[in-house]
């Protein structure tokens, strides 16, 4: 994973609360198996007509080049396709602010550098309004956007895994060792859960 | 200290306390399917990883799968590269594999409980957030994205934060013609769709102690749908019965000590919880989504609500878009929703039970003229079986309903069961979501027993009015 510390960018504005990952990427593009190229099915009915023509009223269609959306609260709720955070990242999308994010979605974006910030709700209407790019310092936790500065709240090992680009996996096999180890004791505590070529005992 | 259920299950499988408030988890078993797992077996591959525990995993494909005859091939070929795929990674790595048209592949969460592959206790994972079904068993699940899909492959942990305890306490009785799935939509609507954000829900209290193991895997199973990524029952004479002699569940000896171990599994007297909601069972009746999220629903008596008495202009926004999605009329009575689709099936009610009750409501009777499809998908082969066995197919078939092969099917529409542009269903699954069941699709969520009265109506029905010998 790349490394996040800041992002600077044009923002875009979706005013509407529970965006949920079937509008994000609608099912009928979750039948690759790939992690690529979903940028253009991000949001894809709300995006395009029945015909597959972009509609000139949705605001990414208005503005491509926005690397930083924001949104209405409980974004990402539903379900726990990663095909989601893939399509905002493919699309350019590198943060998105909204006042809060569903559990799932949020994990998610994380593991992709999609970098999720919680801000109250007047802090992303009154950065709506503005016309300038939006900087985020992830170190100092800072929205920056011409004279107005928000500050955020981050776990520090989501902010940790951002910031040094971690590889999780890699991270976790160093404790190795401490997995063998809790199995085995685990299993001789808990004899019914041995199980061999998928069939138990 | 007294502690949660949740708290029990977490602090069995803490591997390591990390210094920033996180813990390494340790994870029993993991449910694979077609859709979300290719990304994380490319990347085992990527990095030359070996799965840590290749018999802790159960794998099927169930998304993508046609629910018509089966004609020896899939026809849409990015499904049948994506089931092919599954296929050979399970070959290669030496998984337990159901294959379609096999008697035990179904629906991941439906086949987990069926086989006894889940058990009270475990940490069970799957990349599917109604993974949270399997808590219904008293084990701590949950849906997880592909990175965590693949990390789970090569470690058999997860890094997380241990998420707060809330308990939704059910008092009273259910009155008559009252299920659990009116049971969970009237809880969402009174949570919300994100009031469980952060929690694990524990559901308790007489109503849930008297429910079936089925009906808590469909209250389970919405508990996402509340935003809790886990909810959960505390085991019992229930839950062992139900597991007793299911093909993986512990045998002899070893199941005495695993049912011994079991009932230390419940909420400790004075435990703690962050949040508790009390529920009354006689505030309960046949519930009916009218909206685009799940938590906008209520009585099927009531109307379709104003969103000029809203105060909140987000809230009313949202409302106002949903009203319009759905093409209905402030104030309209839900009962004069007219209906063109009815789906029974998903993981929330495609269960044996699930089947009877509608059964019940259809026998000797015929769907309405209006409806154009009304189809009923059986959540595996063992359960497409039983009722086969018992009758129940010759009840759907002679109603009207086309009784078919198990899937997910139209609960998310990746195979070609959908709806058309504007068409309105009756459904039994979880998410009504703008296009969840095909491109400007209508859902309504429902009981299976609605789902069947909404089908002999024609329009949306309140189901206690189609009671027998009363």
């Amino acid at each position: 994973m790349q490394k996040v510390t800041t992002i600077t960018g044009t923002s875009a504005f979706l005013p509407i609360a529970n965006i949920d990952t079937d509008m994000i990427i609608p099912k009928q593009y979750l039948k690759t198996i790939k992690r690529s190229g979903l940028g253009q099915h991000l949001f894809a009915e709300m995006r395009y007509d029945a015909q597959g023509n972009p509609k000139p009223d949705f605001i990414l269609n208005q503005k491509p080049q926005a690397s930083i959306l924001l949104a209405g609260e409980n974004f990402g709720c539903g379900s726990s396709r990663e095909h989601a955070p893939w399509s905002l990242y493919d699309f350019g999308i590198r943060a998105v602010i909204a006042p809060d994010f569903a559990d799932i979605f949020y994990n998610n974006s994380i593991k992709n550098g999609l970098l999720p910030i919680r801000l109250p709700m007047d802090a992303v209407q009154a950065l709506s309004e503005q016309s300038q790019p939006i900087t985020i310092d992830l170190a100092a936790q800072k929205v920056i956007c011409g004279n107005m500065s928000f500050e955020f709240t981050i776990e520090p090992n989501h902010k940790n895994t951002l910031l040094n680009g971690m590889d999780a996996i890699a991270h976790v096999l160093q404790y190795k060792d401490d997995i063998r180890t809790f199995e085995q004791n685990y299993l001789n505590a808990h004899p019914w859960l041995v199980m061999k070529d998928g069939k138990n005992g | 200290m007294p502690k949660t259920l949740y708290d029990k299950i977490w602090d069995r499988h803490v591997i390591r306390r990390f210094e920033d408030g996180t813990c390494l988890i340790y994870i029993d078993r993991h449910l694979v399917h077609e859709v979300t797992s290719p990304q994380a077996f490319e990347g085992l591959a990527l990095t030359h990883r070996p799965l840590w525990r290749p018999e802790s995993i159960m794998a099927t494909a169930d998304h993508n799968v046609p629910t018509t005859p089966y004609t020896g091939t899939i026809k849409d070929e990015e499904s049948r590269l994506q089931i092919e795929t599954l296929e050979e990674n399970c070959t290669t790595h030496n998984l337990l594999y159901y294959p379609p048209q096999t008697r035990e592949q179904g629906i991941v969460h439906i086949i987990g409980p069926e086989q006894g592959f889940t058990l009270p206790g475990i940490t069970l994972v799957c990349g599917d957030s109604h993974t949270s079904t399997h808590g219904a068993f008293g084990a701590l699940a949950f849906g997880i994205g592909t990175s965590d899909i693949e990390q789970v492959f090569a470690t058999q942990t997860l890094t997380m934060a241990q998420s707060k305890n809330m308990r939704v306490w059910v008092d009273g009785a259910l009155p008559q013609g009252i299920t659990a799935k009116d049971v969970i939509l009237h809880i969402i609507a009174q949570i919300g769709i994100a009031g469980g954000t952060g929690h694990v829900i524990e559901y308790a209290g007489p109503v849930i102690a008297a429910l079936s193991m089925e009906e808590r895997m469909a209250i389970c199973n919405m508990s996402i749908e509340a935003g809790a990524r886990a909810g959960m029952v505390a085991p019992d004479e229930t839950t062992f019965a139900y597991l007793k002699d299911k093909p993986m569940a512990p045998k002899g000896s070893v199941w005495a000590a695993a049912r011994a171990d079991w009932q230390q599994l419940h909420s400790d007297e004075g435990a703690k919880f962050d949040r508790e909601i009390r529920i009354n069972a006689t505030d309960i009746a046949p519930h009916v989504t009218w909206g685009t999220n799940p938590e906008m629903g209520g009585a099927v008596t009531g109307h379709v609500p104003d969103p000029a008495q809203v105060g909140d202009a987000v809230q009313r926004a949202s409302m106002e878009r949903a009203i319009a999605y759905m093409g209905l009329t402030p104030g309209m009575r839900l009962c004069d929703i007219p209906i063109d689709q009815v789906f029974i099936g998903s993981c929330t009610n495609g269960r044996l039970d699930d089947l009877r009750a509608a059964a019940k409501v259809l026998k000797g009777r015929t769907i309405a003229k209006n409806i154009k499809r009304a189809i009923v998908v059986p959540g595996s082969g063992i359960v497409k079986e039983a009722a086969e066995k018992e009758g129940i197919d010759r009840i759907f078939r002679d109603a009207g309903f086309e009784w078919r092969e198990p899937g997910c099917s139209m609960c998310l529409a990746m195979n070609p069961d959908r709806l058309e542009p504007g068409e309105r269903c009756a459904s039994t699954s979880n998410r009504n979501f703008e296009g969840r069941q095909g491109r400007e699709g209508r859902t309504h969520l429902m009981s299976p027993a609605m789902a069947a009265a909404a089908a002999i109506a024609g329009h949306i029905a309140d189901v206690r009015d189609f009671a027998r010998g009363t």
